[in-house]
């Protein structure tokens, strides 16, 4: 169907703290080219539509992070999100992240995100002088880091995450957990005692049951649940 | 006073000890399954006999402490998650502590009588 256009329903939260008593859902289409494969590229064509629509957008190609809604019930990156993983004729459910603050929309408030991402110092900590030219590691020793690094901080994990959803003060979440364990795991990182000292805490680490909805969405296909299980294991190895 | 403190700096010997309770207690339900596929509670004398065994007192007793532990931990959690205001959360905590206690101290009492 080369560049046949066809009508795709949504179903949008809508919420203007300035204007509505309420939240609201509303009913719109849109029509879209065959080259709108993207739930990004409809929102696009939504927002030229109706230009109250808020969302927050950026690279559009699943690395900024910006994105993050609740699609259809599961949090994910509407650029991402295929066109055509959506069953037909039923309208697209778009909600802001479940959890957080609206400010209006799609839009969440992120402060507590990422005042708990920042509560795990996500940065290297080494004491020692910087060494001409840069601190190495083995390739085992990096390989550690596969499957950590890679985290956009979108939120999908954490605002899908009950244990946060009640306690976003106090838990730090799996967003901050798999950051915590990036630099627990990085063998240039000297404080490996004091962050686990500081997640060991019946709150900070182990608000976690281990329900892994953290894995089920993440867009990036990380799975901070076995980041979780490391940090626990390498607590008790330092323990007994 | 209304800060925010986090770092009781507990939860690890919990979290490890809820998960050596849960294999305990997976265990002894396989051990029961067992004896009672070999006919253990075939009739009253027979259970009877087969609980006064001094092996199954053992481990029926660590069955019970295993159970209150974990039971511990996990109504704990429920708290913590639901229950925000310090002094309701503490007062649960001993109620369910002092329940706890209290089965675990009558079940022994119910399983070493035999």
């Amino acid at each position: 169907m080369p560049n046949a256009t066809h009508t795709v329903r949504f179903k949008i939260y809508r919420y203007d703290p300035d204007q509505d008593a309420k939240p609201y859902m509303q009913d719109i289409s849109v029509e879209l080219d065959s080259t709108d494969r993207k739930l990004l590229d409809a929102m696009v064509k939504l927002k030229a539509q109706d230009d109250s629509i808020s969302f927050r957008r950026s690279c559009r190609e699943g690395v900024c992070g910006s994105d993050a809604m609740n699609i259809n019930g599961k949090n994910g990156l509407a650029c991402l999100t295929a066109m055509d993983s959506f069953p037909p004729g039923k309208p697209i459910v778009l909600r802001p992240l479940p959890g957080l603050p609206v400010i209006r929309d799609l839009i969440v408030d992120m402060t507590q995100f990422f005042k708990q991402y920042n509560s795990i110092k996500p940065y290297l900590i080494n004491n020692d002088p910087p060494p001409e030219r840069e601190r190495l590691q083995s390739p085992e020793d990096r390989e550690e880091l596969n499957g950590l690094y890679e985290c956009i901080l979108c939120a999908c994990c954490s605002t899908a995450c009950p244990s946060f959803w009640w306690n976003p003060d106090k838990f730090v979440g799996p967003a901050g957990l798999l950051a915590a364990y990036r630099f627990i795991a990085d063998t240039r990182d000297q404080a490996t005692g004091e962050r686990l000292d500081d997640l060991d805490d019946p709150y900070r680490l182990f608000r976690c049951h281990t329900i892994m909805n953290c894995v089920d969405v993440c867009p990036k296909g990380l799975n901070p649940t076995k980041a979780i299980g490391k940090i626990k294991e390498m607590m008790v190895r330092r323990a007994v | 006073m209304k800060r925010l403190v986090v770092g009781a700096h507990y939860g690890l010997m919990d979290w490890l000890a809820q998960r050596i309770t849960g294999i305990v207690m997976a265990a002894y339900t396989l051990l029961m399954f067992a004896a009672m596929l070999g006919g253990a509670a075939a009739s009253r004398q027979a259970w009877h006999d087969f609980m006064a065994n001094g092996f199954i007192r053992f481990v029926s007793f660590l069955f019970i402490l295993s159970l209150c532990y974990h039971a511990w931990v996990g109504v704990r959690d429920i708290w913590m998650d639901y229950v925000q205001p310090a002094a309701i959360r503490v007062t649960l905590h001993v109620l369910t502590l002092l329940a706890l206690t209290g089965y675990a101290g009558w079940a022994v009492q119910i399983l070493w009588r035999l």
